[in-house]
Order: structure tokens, then C-alpha cells, then sequence
């Protein structure tokens, strides 16, 4: 039964308008030469591959459902489990199901924690028992060294060959079309990419990759999911903070008077708030309002994905601020030109002003700083959740996965790979969109500084 | 000048006003007195009667916003609005739910706070200032394409990492400076050398990037090629020209942020142990307890608008062309 | 890195070790560096409750008895009085206890005890830093400081948490609180409650006080081993109570007076407080006879001699663990708690379940004590609830079926590294009426092999589910799956493993668990209210008699019906009917069969679906003599003796700093400025020319 929470719908709905945007853009020359500016830089065509790969995890991930439970008798109606899951889920079901029973470490064979362990003679003994699934395939664990050599040699083998093809793919669409885009950076980024993934989904089938966490879920598996928060955050706040920004600056910025006082006063006192302080008060708001009404969140998942909405929702009811000073800048100035001013003089509506002149020589403002946030806030999410006033503690995210990894420094051994787990997708990510944006503002206009 | 200060002073109360309201309507709304009384008074044997008590002592018995029991001019300072908001107006904080008095709490607390701060504010900035001159020196080769990379590398890492990795390679490894706590005196360096190492180090990419971006703009402009047309040196016109005249944007970014170096940071201070501003609201935060939150919401805000004035005010010193009135 | 090098040749001239958090003119004192993680609220006796504050609190207040520090199962010895008093019955079915104190005991220096420092101007107060730098006298300890103190229970300026029970107990203390709520009218004053008679309380000489109580309450001699009955000189209150003390911090809350062994001399709750040596101090001797082993473990050697032993005792504020832990193993801290994530570390459990440290461990000559706490945790059900509640057939077949599926067992092991006993009655270990081996097990839930116990498979559990009405977790009837709801209090972004681990337990028998997780307000609302199915709740003692325990499941006590202790709102006539009967029993054969009864009750009837009682493991540093875990008794510090020397020549052995990686760095920093300062050369050149 596929079930849609509210943030599967709204990232859905932002996929199809950056699509129809992009639609729209693509018929409009002075829209559509910033962009091909833009993918005109090796940097912004690399790291869009990879936001692309980091993009698709987060949409799987994205496509809910809820299971069917195996029917009883023929006769009777089919009752669904109440377990949320997603199609990364169902994807990754080895992952998801292979638990073992505590940590161990990537790529191991047996747990990380001697346990009293049953001799078949009856006697007992202390030590590290092997895993239930991480490498439960090898009779002999002496073979381990030869069986993980062998996965990475058949995994990179696959990724040249899956690339080899994507790049005569790629070579007889894509470069055509495109000439002028610079593919081998692309092709290297999918080739680099590939690499990874490749040996990973090889190894993924007999072992635990980047091993196990506390309880014995698997690491990469975690941090697969943990995309999908990151993304949602970094990309739905902009639903809320885009039409106050847009709104408030320009109106404050075209119509003056009144309306700038009353709008400049509405930023600078939300501005003064600490922000910390302010994003902290409201989640604890949401999470009482959560808790008082239960009856609105029956599951966990629907309470987990309300509390996410409504830190995007914070978010951006505290981050639109500047972008609104920035849009008012900008009107204040354009308002000014000749040709605006001799639109006023013939009785031009102002809606119409707004619409034909003011809104599009804005545009550029608002695309860089929407991609300059992305990356702002996915580090923002992690430390909210890292103090506590992030995602619901259920939700898997690189601030909850860092939170616990940290108590999980202290231990001798390290348990590490938590936390490197999460250090790398996370600065994969942030770096891709970082270099991305910084690709987005050159081609855009080298001049605007957000 | 004075007239634009008192003008600008006025313009902060209603401001000031709007904050009251959105944090009494929060903190209200979030959690109920009863919800206070519980929180403190424990987990063992806690009796309705107890949290009466505690609601009434505290002033918490009142109605929120109008008191319809009072008449007069008691109609409104009777309530839990006045008296836990508007005091603040008068810096009369209160006191704390665990009964301590919160102005007291901050004074003591400033010190550690700005202890901390200020270096990382210092130092920051002269070690940005000096890594993006660098980089704006040598723009357009490869030290400066390499420069931006590791600029924008080292600003895709979490604060989060940098204080764990820090804490766990200088102190725990290699025993060069205590793990956590605070002194007071001279015996507070040993203590803050690596949290403000690692606000430095954290603050670099951003910071750096920044900067340059600064001092490139200055550089395109025509004075710049005029002065250097006339054989200055490179160095010269750097230091001379750009460094001076990149100081007004500069300051907008900068001059801002000097009066919420009160404030302490937060997550550094509660790793660190470092009894600040920072730790004192992160702990407020998860006790629930609003008093202080609120007090320091309104402190923030107040240091906040002091620091746009400050701003303005810079200006006129920087750039003798730019005139308040 | 300039500061780092600055640093280096700071502390390279004054030391050899450069991580030291303390001031090096505490280097060599006979110092006890301990931490404390909570900041605590109130050091006031009436209102202390916590743990946190008792470690405090029981170091400068002196009730008149106290645990013996060494013996088990725990026993009260006097500690200010002459003997343990015993109970007369009195007239009307109440009991009377004559309390006789020892004579000669001083109270610590203390500006109170200065009638001219009751009358100070406001400026002076401002002044203050320390209500210590005020001249400071003593007086003598009297019965009238005990009385003072039982009113003070009844103050309406103060939060008794124990004014609602004692007030059952203590003859006229309600009736005298009452009195004292209309009485109290002018805040500004000073209440002085020696002005008000307390009808069941009564001074008999100087040294002597009686308290009366309305019917038998043996248990009412262990408070007198906390500090609710600790004495109070009303000097004090008097002293603390003038304007411009409050706004100074400067209460009682915050500044103990006490006839202790320390005293309370520095109290920065954000960061440090201090207790130091009471100079008037009697001076107690250490006590001659312990548990046996005890005489093995060295915890005998200073019988007789006169304690305390230490100077100071230094705490410090420490809130992160890690931190905490590591400050421990440099030697910075004397004794520590283990973290749950350190544990492989410091512990190895050997075969057959004993405990022991690991060899770098004890290379460093650390000891490890363990000791089972007095405290349970339990998952518990909500009587009142339709699905699990109830003493259908149906809903206890369902509870036996989730008692067994809750591997517990599994939880300590991950999450406490072993430091629990899994719960198989609500006493904890060391209680009367806690039985050992075959008994001990909970039939439903264990079975007895190889002379311990397992835990019942998966299948019996699936077994008992079916035969509730769930085959395969699906209702019967309709096919629809079985929900569950657990509430929990949420601790914040570390919970996932937990809430994870804790699904999978309910996954085993095909059953769904939703996980409602809400802050700590929400889930006593909802206790309040009895609208919780499954939720998670921990008891700690207040004393170590099975009354204290077993009220938890006490009928009357319902949280729902008459907000007492009862969470899960369990009613069982034959339950109550045999609790009403134990808890004013001595502890004879004949309560133990009572309370066997019980536990049988509860084991059928599963209230709880099990838990565990956490068990301590203390670590402490070679240097560290005397320490034993009392779970009862906090008044601890005054028999640790510490081994300076030994400790300052440790910490220097293993604090050596590591140079090479910081001169490493610095060396790649200024080997990679080379190629720019180099090309700045040439530019320079260029454009000169």
C-alpha cells in the first residue's frame, strides 16, 4: 500500500517544478545562457554527477509503502504491516535485515565485544564470537583476505564496464546534443564514483561494509539513509523561505513607505532573535504540540516526517530573512532605472512591473542564494540534531549518527567507522554542493556577493 | 551624530517589543507553568499540592495576559506577561528556576565567555585576512586555485568534526593541553588553546573565501590598476590601497558580531567545559528552563541591535564620506 | 599554532606535565579530585532529594544515624545519636522514638553563629564574595536543631518532598503546616519557627527530642539516616534571610551549615565546589569491623584512627562523559563510574561471570568495586490500558508473552556492558525477601539449567501470543496486526539504537511496537492520566526494606486513581491485603513467606514485563585507599584516604606530552609556504622592474 507523507509530496512537488522550471528556462535564451554558463565549468559538471548520484538515493528514499503481510486465508482482505518503508528500503533489504548483534568492525568476521560463548563440549569461553551475517559465507576465515580481493577486483570490474557503457551512451546522446559541456568531467566523476559503488554493493553481499553500529544495523546502510534527511532539509526549507523572501523583499523594495517600515521592522526583529535560540524554541513548540496530539501521528514514521517538516518549516521562517534584504537592495536599486520609471509614467499596473520587470532581473539572486543554503543547512541540520533540537531521535541523519559516534570515540578500541562513515558522505556531499554553488554564482553574475 | 544614536536607540524599542512577544508567546505556548513546577521539582514524590506551591511562589498562578480578577492598572501588571517580560526591559532578569539570580549568573559568566571568544574572534580574523590576501596576491595561478579548493574543502566539514577530532588528537593523544574545564587568570591558557585553535581552524575556509572575494572586487577596480600603472609595488598597492579600502565591507560583516561575542558559543563551551554564556544556554535549553532562556534571547537581541549601530557608527570612521544624520 | 608553540615554552618552563587542570600550587596537597555531572539544585536538607545533591549534602549535614560504611546487608548505625532508638508503642495505637544525642558536638565555623552578622548593611552583602569572608563562630549541636529542622518540613516557604508522607506519619505535622500557611503572610520577614509549637515533636533535655508517630512505621528509622532529619540552627535561616542575601545566591540552598566532617567553603555550580575539612569537627573513629574480605581488601587497615583523612575535596563540573573518563585515566580524577561505552576497555568478565580489570588496566593498579544498586528498572503496563492491562486471561497471556520476548539479558549486555542483574522480582539485590538460586528465577520467564537461569525461547513466547488471541502477532479475529505503543522519555539524538533494539525485542514475537517518545513532562502527564500501554520507569530506594519496593504494585497507591507511586495502576486484592500486612512486619520467616506470596502474584500476573537493577562499578586509582561502594550511605569521603605521592609520581609517568605530531605540522605549514613566499619574491621583483 503506498503510503505519501507530507514531505515525500512536497519533494515530488519541487522535483516537478525545478523540472518544469527547467523546461520553461530552456526555451528562454537570457534564461538558459547563465546555465550553460554554468555547465560550461568542469567543477560544476563533476559535482553535479555527484549531487545526481546523492539526488537519486534521496528520491528512492522518497517512494513510500507499506508492506503487505502474507494473507491468512485466500478469502480474507489483505492487512498491511504498519511499518513505513521506503524503495531504497526494499533495495537495500540485505542491508536492512542482516543484523548482527552489536558492533563489529567494516569488513569483519566476527563481533567487535568478546562475549561468553558455548563450546560445543559445553564448556564456555571468552571471545569474539563470529557474525551472524558478515562473512558467515566463509567456511575457513583464513580465505577472508582472498574473498575480499576477489569482491573488490569483480566489483571494479562491473564499474568498468557499466561506465565503458555509459560513456558510448553518453557519447552518442548527451555530447551531441551538448557539445559545448565539458563530458570527461562527468564521465570522470561517474567513473570515480563508480569505483566506490562497484566493489561496495560486492562486498555489501557477504559483509557488513562500513560495519556495525550499537545495536548491529548496518553502517552504510545508515548512512544511505541518512541522504535523504540532509536533502530534504537542504532543499524544503527553501519552500518556505523563497515566497516569504521574494515577497517581503521586493514589496519592501518596490512599494517603500509604509510597507518597507513595516517589513524592515518584521526582519530586523527576527533577525535580532538568536537564532539558535529562536530554531530550539520552536522545535520544542512542535514537539509538544506532537505530543499533545497524538492522535494526529498514529505511526512513528508520520510523527518522524512531521517533526522533519516542521524543522524545514522553522528553518526557513528564520533564514528568509536574508535573502529578503538582499531582494529589497536590488529593487531599491532597479526601481530607479529610466525604464521602470517611464513604465510608471504610462500607467503600467504594478503587478505587471512586478512581473515583467522587477522579478526576472532578480531571479539570478534568488538562484545563487538558494544554492548557496543548500550546503549551510545540511551542516546546519547536523548540529541541531547534535544538541538536540534537530530531527526526531527515530529519524537516521548525519547529526544523529554523529551523536552517537561520539560516545563511541571513547572506547578502546575506537569504534570509528561510524563516525567516518558519516564525515564522508557528509563532506561529499557539502563539497559537491559547495563547488556546485560556487560554479552557479560565476555563471550567474561573479559579482553578487550572498 | 548624537541625534542619529538617541534615533536609532528609540527605533530598537519597538523591536525590542516584537522580541517580548514572540519568545513570551514560544516559551508560553511550548510549555505550561505546571509543566516548570514539574520539571523542577524532581522525580520522587511530587504532590499536586508541591506544584501548586511552586506555580504560586514563582508568580506563575497568574493569568498570561490580562488579569481580569485586578482592576486598574493591576488589570495588566499582574499577569505573568508583565512580569516576566517586561522586567526585562529594566535588565531585571529574575531568577532562574532553580532559584538562582540570572543577572548574577551572567556576570559571572561573561568572563569565560568572552575569554574564549574574543580570541577566536582576533585571531580569526587576522589569520582569514592574511590567507585571503595571500590568495588574492597570487590570484589566477595555481596556489590560488589550490587555495580556494582547500577553502572550500575545510568548509564542508562539520564544526562537530573539528571539535571532536581536535579534542581526541591534541588532548587525549598527545597530552599537550587538559581535556576539558576552566581556571580563572593565567591559568585559563591552558584551557582555551585549543578551542580557540580549533575556532580558528574551523573559521578558516569560510572566512578566507570570503575575504577574497573582498579583495578581488577591490582589485578590478581602476584606482588599483591606476597605482600599480604608476610601478608600485604589488605589495604596496595591496596593503596600501585594497587592505584599506576593502575595510568597509569588511567592517558590515565584522563589527556586527563584536557585541554577540557576550553570547559565547555554544557547542565549544559545553565540549570544552567552559563555564560561558554558550554552555549557560545550552543547559537552559535542556532544562527547560525558560527564565533563562528568555533572558538570554533578550540580551542576544539587545547586543544584536547594538551592533548594527556599531556598524553605522564605523563607518563614519572608516570612510570620512559617509555622514549620519 | 603560534599559540601552541607559545604554550610549549609556557608550560615547558614550569612543568613536566602540561595537561594538569588543576592550579600547580595544589600540587603535593592531600587534595580528592572528584567530578560531578548535574549541577544540583537544592543543598537545602528539606528539599535535597537527589543523588546528586546527597553526595553534598551528606558530607556536612549529620542525621542523627547513618549506614555502616562497611557491612551488608546494610545496617544504621549512630552517627550524632547515642544509639539507634527503638519504637514504644504509645497511647491511641501510635509509637513514640526518644532520640538521644551525643553532647560536646560543634558545629562548623560559620558567619551565622556571629550575632553581629545578622544585622549587616546591604552594601556589606554586596561586597561579599563568600558569605565566609564574614568572621565566622560555632555553637554547640542541640535537640532544638533537630526539631527546628522536623518543622521546617512544614515551612510553605520550602519544598518538602517528604512533607505529604511524613505528614501521614508524624502526629500534628499537617495540622502544623496548615497553621503555618495562614500564619505566613508578611514574605519579608523571617518566619521563625520556634515560635510554633509541633504537637508530635518534643524536646525532653538539651540532648534528648521524641517524635511521635500515629501508628507503627518501622521503617521511620531510616530517615533518620537522611538529611530530612538533619539538624538546623536557626541562626541560619535568620542569617540568610536579610536583603540582598537571595540576590547574592547567598541561601541556605546554596551555602550548607552543618556539623559535618567538611564544610562547604566554594560553591560555583557551573564549575567547581569545594569541601574542606571542618575544623570543629569531632573527629569519628573508622570503623573496626566490615563484610568478610574486606580485612583482604585493606579496608580495614586504619581501624580506629581518627577520621577524615583528606584535606580538601575538589569537585569539578564535568557534563560530557568522554571528557570525564579520559581526565579519570591521566589520573586527574581519583575515582570514577565507568561509561557504558568504555567498558572493553576496563573490565573483562571472565568465564562463570566474574569481573575483572583488563591488564592495562591493572598495570596502571586500578581497582575495580562493584556493588548492585538499590534501583529497578522496569518495562511496565498500564493496569487500566484495554489491550495489555487487566486481569483477563487474554491480556496476562500477552503480558507472559512480552515477558519473555524482552530479552533483557541482551539489553544489559549491549547497553550496560553488563553492569545490571536482570530483574526477576521488583526487589533489588541485597533486600530481605529476595531469594537466591532455583527461587530466585521467575518461572514465567526463566527456566532453571545447569544451575542458572535461562531465559524461555522465542517459541513459548509465540505460544502464549496464540493463545492470547495473536497467532503470528495478527489478531484472530480480523487479521489486523498487533500494535503496541512504548512510551519513553526521550534523551535526544542518541535514542535511535535504543528505540531500534527495542522494536526488534517485539519484532521476535511478530509484534509491531510504535515507539511514542516525548519529553519527560508529556510521559508523567500521560502517567498521570493512566493513558500509557507500555512504558519504562526506574524505582530508586529510599531505604533498603522490601516496603519500599513492593508499594510501587500497591493497589492503593494507584498514579492514575489516587496519584501515589502505583505507575502501572495494578490492583490485586490479595496483593494489597498481603502488602497491608508486610510493611510495618519485622523482618522475620513469617514476612518472608508473605512477600514470597507476592512475588508469586507478580510473576503471574506480570505488571511489569521485567527489568533489571544497574550495578555500580567503581574504579579507583592505586593512590586511593578506603573506597567502597555504599549505595545507601553518601557520606563517604570522610573514610577515603588518598597517597599523594604516589599520585603525583603516576600522573608525571603517564601525562608525558607528545611533541613530534604539533612540530610535525608546524614543519609541513612552513615547508608549504615556501613556493608562495618564493614566487612573492619574484613578483616583486617583476613589478619593480
Amino acid at each position: 500500500m503506498p503510503v505519501l507523507l507530507p514531505t515525500d509530496a512536497l519533494v515530488w512537488l519541487l522535483v516537478a517544478a525545478v523540472a518544469a522550471f527547467a523546461w520553461y528556462s530552456s526555451r528562454r535564451p537570457h534564461l538558459a545562457a547563465p546555465w550553460a554558463r554554468v555547465l560550461r565549468s568542469r567543477a560544476a559538471v563533476a559535482s553535479a554527477v555527484v549531487l545526481g548520484c546523492f539526488m537519486l538515493v534521496g528520491l528512492l528514499d522518497s517512494l513510500h509503502y507499506r508492506p503487505a503481510l502474507p494473507a491468512k486465508d485466500p478469502g480474507a482482505p489483505v492487512a498491511y504491516s504498519v511499518e513505513v518503508r521506503s524503495a531504497l528500503d526494499a533495495l537495500l533489504t540485505p542491508l536492512r535485515t542482516k543484523l548482527e548483534k552489536t558492533y563489529s568492525a567494516p569488513l569483519a568476521t566476527r563481533l567487535y565485544q568478546k562475549e561468553t560463548v558455548e563450546r560445543p563440549d559445553g564448556s564456555t569461553a571468552r571471545e569474539f564470537p563470529r557474525l551472524a551475517h558478515g562473512g558467515a559465507h566463509l567456511k575457513d576465515e583464513a580465505r577472508w583476505g582472498r574473498d575480499v580481493a576477489l569482491r573488490i577486483l569483480a566489483g571494479l570490474a562491473g564499474a568498468v564496464a557499466l561506465w565503458s557503457l555509459a560513456v558510448l551512451a553518453g557519447r552518442r546522446t548527451l555530447a551531441r546534443r551538448w557539445p559545448r559541456v565539458p563530458w570527461s568531467a562527468a564521465a570522470a566523476a561517474l567513473g570515480g564514483l563508480l569505483a566506490l559503488a562497484g566493489p561496495a554493493a560486492m562486498l555489501a553481499g557477504g559483509y557488513h561494509v562500513l560495519g556495525t553500529s550499537q545495536v548491529g544495523s548496518d553502517v552504510l546502510y545508515q548512512a544511505l539513509k541518512s541522504i535523504r534527511t540532509s536533502l530534504v532539509i537542504g532543499t524544503l526549507t527553501t519552500l518556505v523561505l523563497l515566497p516569504l523572501g521574494i515577497v517581503a523583499g521586493i514589496a519592501a523594495g518596490y512599494f517603500k513607505g509604509w510597507v518597507d517600515d513595516v517589513i524592515q521592522y518584521l526582519y530586523t526583529t527576527l533577525n535580532s532573535i538568536p537564532g539558535v535560540l529562536l530554531i530550539a524554541a520552536s522545535v520544542l513548540m512542535v514537539q509538544v504540540y506532537v505530543d499533545t496530539h497524538p492522535e494526529l501521528f498514529p505511526t512513528s514514521a508520520q510523527r518522524a516526517d512531521f517533526r522533519l517538516l516542521a524543522l524545514c518549516a522553522i528553518l526557513g521562517a528564520v533564514s528568509w530573512t536574508g535573502l529578503a534584504r538582499l531582494l529589497r537592495g536590488e529593487t531599491l536599486k532597479l526601481a530607479e532605472l529610466e525604464y521602470i520609471q517611464a513604465a510608471h509614467a504610462f500607467g503600467v499596473s504594478h503587478s505587471r512591473v512586478l512581473g515583467r520587470h522587477i522579478l526576472p532581473n532578480v531571479a539570478h539572486i534568488v538562484i545563487i542564494s538558494l544554492v548557496l543554503d543548500f550546503s549551510g543547512l545540511v551542516l546546519a541540520e547536523a548540529v541541531l540534531s547534535y544538541v538536540g533540537v534537530g530531527v526526531d531521535p527515530s529519524t537516521t541523519s548525519f547529526g544523529t549518527m554523529i551523536n552517537a559516534a561520539r560516545l563511541e570515540m571513547a572506547r578502546e578500541p575506537m569504534v570509528w567507522w561510524s563516525l567516518a562513515a558519516a564525515f564522508f558522505f557528509m563532506f561529499a556531499l557539502v563539497l559537491a554542493a559547495n563547488l556546485f554553488a560556487d560554479a552557479v554564482r560565476d555563471g550567474f553574475d561573479p559579482r553578487v556577493r550572498v | 551624530m548624537i541625534a542619529y544614536i538617541i534615533r536609532r536607540t528609540l527605533y530598537a524599542i519597538p523591536i525590542l517589543i516584537g522580541i517580548n512577544f514572540i519568545t513570551f508567546g514560544l516559551f508560553f505556548l511550548v510549555n505550561t507553568p505546571d509543566d516548570m513546577a514539574r520539571m523542577q521539582l524532581g522525580v520522587k514524590r511530587v504532590t499536586p499540592e508541591a506544584i501548586e506551591k511552586w506555580k504560586a511562589e514563582r508568580g506563575y498562578d497568574k493569568p498570561l495576559l490580562y488579569n481580569a480578577a485586578e482592576s486598574g492598572r493591576r488589570f495588566l501588571t499582574e499577569t505573568i506577561f508583565f512580569e516576566k517580560s517586561v522586567k526585562l526591559f529594566v535588565f531585571d532578569f529574575g531568577r532562574a528556576e532553580d532559584n538562582r539570580d540570572i543577572a548574577n549568573e551572567i556576570r559571572t559568566r561573561m568572563g569565560p565567555s568572552l575569554a574564549l571568544a574574543v580570541p577566536v574572534f582576533l585571531v580569526g580574523i587576522a589569520v582569514n585576512i592574511t590567507f585571503a590576501l595571500g590568495m588574492a596576491f597570487f590570484r589566477a595561478t595555481y596556489l590560488d586555485l589550490w587555495g580556494v579548493i582547500l577553502c572550500v574543502a575545510m568548509m564542508s566539514i562539520s564544526s562537530l568534526f573539528y571539535i571532536i577530532g581536535g579534542q581526541y588528537l591534541v588532548s587525549k593523544l598527545w597530552h599537550l593541553v587538559p581535556i576539558s574545564g576552566y581556571a580563572e587568570g593565567t591559568d585559563a591558557v591552558k584551557f582555551l588553546v585549543l578551542p580557540v585553535l580549533i575556532g580558528v581552524v574551523g573559521g578558516i575556509g569560510a572566512g578566507s573565501r570570503w575575504y577574497r572575494t573582498l579583495f578581488l572586487e577591490e582589485m578590478g577596480k581602476d584606482y588599483v590598476r591606476t597605482a600599480r600603472a604608476k610601478g608600485l609595488a604589488e605589495s604596496a598597492v595591496m596593503f596600501r590601497h585594497v587592505l584599506q579600502n576593502a575595510m568597509i565591507p569588511i567592517l558590515t560583516g565584522v563589527v556586527v558580531v563584536i557585541p554577540l561575542l557576550f553570547m559565547g558559543s555554544l557547542i565549544t563551551e559545553s565540549f570544552f567545559g567552559i563555564p560561558g554564556l554558550g554552555s549557560y544556554t545550552i543547559d537552559a535549553i535542556q532544562a527547560q528552563d525558560f527564565a533563562v532562556v528568555r533572558a538570554m534571547v533578550f540580551i542576544g537581541s539587545v547586543l544584536y541591535i547594538l551592533g548594527l549601530l556599531l556598524t553605522d557608527l564605523s563607518y563614519t570612521l572608516v570612510d570620512p564620506r559617509v555622514r549620519l544624520d | 599554532m603560534r599559540a601552541l608553540l607559545v604554550l610549549a615554552i609556557l608550560a615547558g618552563g614550569c612543568a613536566d606535565v602540561w595537561n594538569d587542570p588543576y592550579p600547580a600550587s595544589d600540587r603535593g596537597k592531600n587534595i580528592l579530585y572528584s567530578a560531578f555531572t548535574e549541577r544540583p539544585k537544592h543543598l537545602d536538607p528539606v528539599q535535597s532529594y537527589t543523588e546528586d545533591e546527597a553526595r553534598f549534602t551528606q558530607q556536612v549535614y549529620e542525621p542523627p544515624l547513618q549506614y555502616d560504611y562497611l557491612r551488608r546487608p546494610y545496617a544504621l548505625v549512630p552517627l550524632t545519636a547515642l544509639e539507634v532508638p527503638k519504637a514504644v508503642p504509645a497511647r491511641g495505637g501510635g509509637v513514640v522514638y526518644t532520640i538521644r544525642i551525643r553532647r560536646g558536638i560543634r558545629y562548623q565555623p560559620h558567619p551565622a553563629f556571629v550575632p553581629e552578622n545578622h544585622a549587616l548593611a546591604r552594601e556589606r552583602i554586596e561586597r561579599l564574595d563568600s558569605p565566609y569572608q564574614l568572621p565566622t563562630g560555632t555553637r554547640e549541636l542541640l535537640a532544638d536543631d533537630y526539631i527546628y529542622e522536623i518543622k521546617r518540613l512544614a515551612s510553605p516557604r520550602l519544598h518538602s518532598p517528604i512533607l505529604g508522607l511524613m505528614a501521614e506519619k508524624i502526629v500534628g505535622l499537617a495540622a502544623f503546616a496548615e497553621r503555618l500557611r495562614k500564619f505566613d503572610t508578611r514574605r519579608q520577614d523571617w518566619l521563625d519557627l520556634r515560635k510554633h509549637r509541633l504537637e508530635g515533636v518534643e524536646k525532653v533535655d538539651d540532648y534528648t527530642y521524641r517524635v511521635h508517630l500515629k501508628e507503627p512505621y518501622p521503617q521511620f528509622v531510616y530517615w533518620l539516616a537522611m538529611p530530612f532529619f538533619a539538624p538546623l540552627p536557626w541562626e541560619a535561616e535568620k542569617f540568610f534571610h536579610q536583603p540582598g542575601m537571595a540576590e547574592k545566591n547567598f541561601t541556605l540552598d546554596w551555602w550548607p551549615v552543618g556539623t559535618g566532617a567538611y564544610m562547604l567553603t566554594q560553591n560555583d555550580p557551573n564549575a567547581k565546589m569545594v569541601l574542606e575539612r571542618n575544623p570543629n569537627f569531632r573527629g569519628e573513629p573508622y570503623p573496626a569491623e566490615g563484610e568478610p574480605g574486606d580485612a583482604a581488601a585493606g579496608l580495614l587497615a586504619e581501624a580506629g584512627k581518627t577520621m577524615p583523612f583528606i584535606d580538601t575535596v575538589v569537585f569539578s563540573r564535568e557534563k560530557e562523559s568522554i571528557p570525564y573518563w579520559n581526565k579519570f585515566l591521566q589520573g586527574y580524577y581519583d575515582a570514577s563510574g565507568i561509561p557504558g561505552d568504555t567498558f572493553d576497555q576496563a573490565v573483562r568478565v571472565a568465564v562463570g561471570g566474574e569481573v575483572s580489570l583488563t591488564p592495562e588496566m591493572q598495570a596502571k593498579g586500578i581497582q575495580l568495586r562493584t556493588s548492585p544498586d538499590t534501583t529497578i528498572l522496569y518495562l511496565g503496563v498500564n493496569w487500566l490500558d484495554d489491550v495489555v492491562g487487566g486481569a483477563s486471561d487474554r491480556a496476562r497471556k500477552l503480558r507472559q508473552a512480552i515477558a519473555i520476548a524482552v530479552d533483557w539479558e541482551e539489553y544489559i549486555s549491549i547497553f550496560l556492558n553488563g553492569r545490571g542483574v536482570v530483574a526477576h522480582d521488583p526487589l533489588a539485590p541485597g533486600i530481605f525477601g529476595q531469594r537466591t538460586g532455583r527461587e530466585s528465577i521467575n518461572p514465567v520467564t526463566h527456566v532453571w539449567k545447569d544451575g542458572r537461569a535461562q531465559r524461555r525461547s522465542v517459541e513459548e513466547a509465540r505460544a502464549l501470543l496464540a493463545a492470547a488471541g495473536y497467532p503470528d502477532g495478527r489478531s484472530a479475529q480480523t487479521g489486523e496486526p498487533l500494535v503496541l505503543y512504548l512510551d519513553t522519555v526521550g534523551r535526544g539524538p542518541g535514542d535511535k539504537p535504543r528505540f531500534d533494539w527495542w522494536r526488534r525485542q517485539f519484532a521476535r514475537i511478530a509484534v509491531q511496537l510504535e515507539i511514542r517518545d516525548t519529553d519527560w513532562n508529556r510521559f508523567q502527564e500521560k502517567i498521570r492520566k493512566g493513558s500509557q500501554q507500555l512504558y519504562i520507569l526506574g524505582w530508586n530506594a529510599d531505604y533498603p526494606d522490601p516496603e519500599n519496593f513492593l508499594f510501587l504494585l500497591h493497589g492503593a497507591q494507584s498514579r492514575a486513581r489516587s496519584q501515589g507511586e502505583n505507575t502501572s495502576n495494578y490492583v490485586n486484592p490479595e496483593f494489597d491485603a498481603l502488602f497491608e500486612r508486610m510493611k510495618a512486619m519485622p523482618s522475620t520467616p513469617e514476612r518472608q513467606r508473605i512477600i514470597d506470596r507476592m512475588v508469586a502474584l507478580y510473576r503471574h500476573d506480570a505488571p511489569w514485563v521485567g527489568g533489571f537493577h544497574p550495578v555500580t562499578y567503581g574504579l579507583s586509582h592505586a593512590w586511593m585507599l578506603n573506597g567502597k561502594p555504599n549505595n545507601m550511605a553518601r557520606n563517604n569521603l570522610k573514610y577515603l584516604r588518598v597517597d599523594v605521592d604516589r599520585r603525583a609520581a603516576l600522573r608525571a609517568a603517564w601525562n608525558r606530552p607528545v611533541l613530534w605530531p604539533a612540530l610535525l605540522i608546524l614543519a609541513v605549514l612552513v615547508i608549504g609556504s615556501v613556493p608562495a613566499v618564493v614566487s612573492y619574491r619574484r613578483r616583486e621583483r617583476m613589478a619593480a622592474r
